[in-house]
C-alpha cells in the first residue's frame, strides 16, 4: 500500500454527539440521556490536555515494552470529552496539551487473546504539542 | 423478605503457586466446607461456583457440573458466577439470594481460580480482556489504570508517594499471620518504594501476586443453622453496583462510583453504617485501591484516606482494622476466589477464631471489586446471637 492510500484510509478519531448535547469517546449505541447518536466528531482534529499518565514496564504479549499512556481530555465546543490511549514519550507532564497521532498497529494483533478480527488495532497516540 | 441468612462454615485452601487444576482447588476447599459444617453433601441443595476465567486459563469449562460430581452433591441445582474480580463477592450475593428467597435451605459457594500456569504477560491480558476495544488495543492492563488512578490521586490531594507503600506494608504485616497467605513476611516502606516500576509511580510491591487458590461458604436460614452451631455470621447486607465498561469515561479517576452505590446499598439492608463497622476486608489488588474503597464507603473523606494509613488507623490494633488477612497484597488473589477469601476472614472475625490476627468484632464488611471498578460488591455480617 502507498503512503498516499494510508493517508486516504486514514480513519477518524470518531466520537458521538447526543440530543443533549453530551460527546462520548468511543460512541456508544446510547448516550446517557438514553437516545441515539445524532453526530459524529472527529477528535483528531482536535488537541487535548493530559488528566494522567504512566508508563507500563510489564505489558502484555504484542504491546511496546514499555508502554506509555495517558487519559486526556478533548475540550470540543465547550464539551468536556475524556480518552485514553497511548502516548508518544513518557516526557509528558498532568496538564500538558498533546496532539492525537495515527498510527496502523497500536500492539501485535496476534500476540494477544483477543480474537484479531474482532477489533480494529490502529487507532491514535498522543503527543505532546509544546 | 423471608428469615436471616447465616453463613454456618467457611474453609479456605492454601493461596499461592499450586501443583493442583481448577476442578482439584474447588474440590479441596468445597470439601472442607462441608467438613466444618458437617452436612452432608446431599443436603446441599444449590451449590454456586465463582470463577473467572478457567475456560481462558485453563481450557476448562463447565466447572459447577464437576464439582458437584466430585463433592457428591448431585442433584443440586449449579451455577458458575463470573463477575470478573469481583465473582466472589457476586458469588455471596447469588448464594444471598438462594436463601433468602426461600429456594434453597442449603446453599454452597466455593470460588477459585488457577492462574500461576501462566506467564505474568498472559495473565494479565487474560484478566486486561475484559476492557473495552478502545482501551484493549492499546495494551491497557488493569495495573495500567492503577498506575493513571494513582498518579492522579497523589497530584489531586496532596498525598505523599510514602502513604500507599504504608498501606503494602500493613498487608503484609498482617498476612504473616495467616497460614493460608501467598507471602508471610513482612516487608519495609524502603523495600515497596525501591521496588522495580510495574506502572509509574506503581512499583511491584504496589501490586497484588498472580495466585492459585479455593475458598468456600456455606448459607443457610437462621433457623437450619441452629442446627448444626451456635456459632454463626449473619449476612446483614449485600450490595452490588456497576461502573462504566470504558473507565475514563468516569467524571472523576479516582471515584468508583461502583464502591459508593453498593456499599450504600448494603449499608441501608444492614441498617449499620460506616462507623459501625469493626474490620474490613477491602480489594487492595493494587495499593491506591485501598484508599478509593476507604472514601467510597466513607471510612473517610474523599482524597484523606492516605492520613489514616499514617495515623495508623487501619492497623490491626487501630480504630478500623482493615485487611486483617493480608489482603490480596499478601494473601494473593486468585481472582474467583477472593471474594469469597474475604467472606472467610469476616465470618473467622465474627466467630473470633482468626487465632493471631483476631481483632474484637462484632459486624464486618468486605468490598470485592471487578475490572477497575467496574462491577463491585459490598456485603455486611455480624455475628449470629
Amino acid at each position: 500500500m502507498s503512503h498516499e492510500n494510508v493517508a486516504d484510509a486514514e480513519p477518524r478519531m470518531e466520537a458521538a454527539r447526543y440530543a443533549d448535547g453530551s460527546i462520548t469517546y468511543p460512541p456508544h449505541p446510547l448516550g446517557s440521556d438514553g437516545s441515539e447518536p445524532v453526530d459524529v466528531v472527529d477528535l483528531s482534529e482536535h488537541t487535548a490536555t493530559v488528566v494522567t499518565w504512566t508508563t507500563s514496564t510489564a505489558p502484555p504479549p504484542g504491546v511496546r515494552e514499555p508502554n506509555h499512556l495517558a487519559i486526556v481530555e478533548f475540550d470540543v465546543d465547550g464539551q468536556p470529552v475524556r480518552a485514553l490511549g497511548q502516548l508518544t514519550t513518557n516526557e509528558v507532564e498532568i496538564g500538558d496539551d498533546v496532539a492525537p497521532v495515527y498510527t496502523e498497529e497500536l500492539r501485535d494483533p496476534d500476540a494477544g487473546i483477543r480474537e484479531p478480527a474482532s477489533q480494529d488495532w490502529d487507532g491514535y497516540r498522543f503527543e505532546p504539542t509544546d | 423478605m423471608s428469615e436471616n441468612v447465616a453463613v454456618v462454615g467457611a474453609s479456605m485452601t492454601q493461596f499461592g503457586k499450586r501443583e493442583a487444576w481448577i476442578r482439584e482447588l474447588l474440590a479441596e476447599a468445597g470439601k472442607a466446607c462441608l467438613d466444618d459444617t458437617g452436612v452432608e453433601p446431599h443436603d446441599v441443595e444449590h451449590l454456586y461456583v465463582s470463577n473467572m476465567a478457567s475456560g481462558e486459563f485453563e481450557g476448562m469449562t463447565g466447572v459447577p457440573n464437576a464439582l458437584a460430581h466430585d463433592l457428591d452433591c448431585l442433584p443440586a441445582y449449579t451455577q458458575r458466577v463470573d463477575q470478573t474480580s469481583s465473582s466472589g463477592g457476586a458469588g455471596m450475593y447469588a448464594a444471598w439470594q438462594s436463601v433468602a428467597s426461600g429456594a434453597s435451605e442449603m446453599t454452597l459457594l466455593v470460588g477459585g481460580e488457577k492462574m500461576t500456569h501462566r506467564s505474568t504477560g498472559e495473565a494479565t491480558d487474560v484478566i486486561a480482556s475484559l476492557t473495552h476495544p478502545v482501551e484493549y488495543k492499546h495494551g491497557v492492563t488493569l495495573p495500567s489504570f492503577a498506575g493513571l488512578t494513582a498518579r492522579r490521586y497523589l497530584d489531586r490531594y496532596d498525598a505523599p508517594r510514602e502513604s500507599l507503600g504504608k498501606v503494602a506494608v500493613k498487608n503484609h504485616k498482617n498476612g504473616v499471620d495467616n497460614p493460608h497467605a501467598q507471602f508471610r513476611k513482612e516487608v519495609g516502606l524502603d523495600t515497596v518504594l525501591e521496588s522495580p516500576i510495574v506502572a509509574d509511580p506503581l512499583r511491584l510491591y504496589d501490586f497484588c501476586p498472580i495466585t492459585d487458590g479455593s475458598a468456600a461458604l456455606m448459607f443457610c436460614p437462621e433457623s437450619v443453622a441452629r442446627e448444626y452451631t451456635d456459632e454463626y455470621a449473619l449476612m446483614s447486607g449485600v450490595g452490588g453496583a456497576t461502573d462504566t465498561h470504558v473507565v475514563h469515561e468516569r467524571a472523576e479517576p479516582t471515584v468508583m462510583g461502583g464502591v459508593v452505590e453498593s456499599g450504600t446499598e448494603a449499608y441501608a439492608m444492614s441498617g449499620y453504617g460506616p462507623e459501625d463497622v469493626d474490620v474490613a476486608e477491602l480489594h487492595d489488588m493494587f495499593t491506591i485501591l485501598e484508599f478509593l474503597q476507604m472514601e467510597g464507603l466513607e471510612f473517610a473523606e474523599q482524597g484523606e484516606a492516605w492520613k489514616a494509613i499514617e495515623e495508623g488507623t487501619t492497623e490491626r490494633d487501630g480504630e478500623l482494622p482493615i485487611n486483617t488477612s493480608g489482603g490480596l497484597k499478601s494473601k494473593g488473589h486468585p481472582l474467583g476466589a477472593s471474594g469469597v477469601a474475604q467472606g472467610y476472614e469476616i465470618y473467622k472475625q465474627l466467630l473470633g477464631e482468626a487465632g493471631p490476627r483476631q481483632v474484637d468484632a462484632d459486624v464486618g464488611l468486605a468490598c470485592n471489586v471487578g475490572g477497575f471498578g467496574n462491577c463491585v460488591i459490598t456485603t455486611i455480617m455480624e455475628a449470629g446471637a
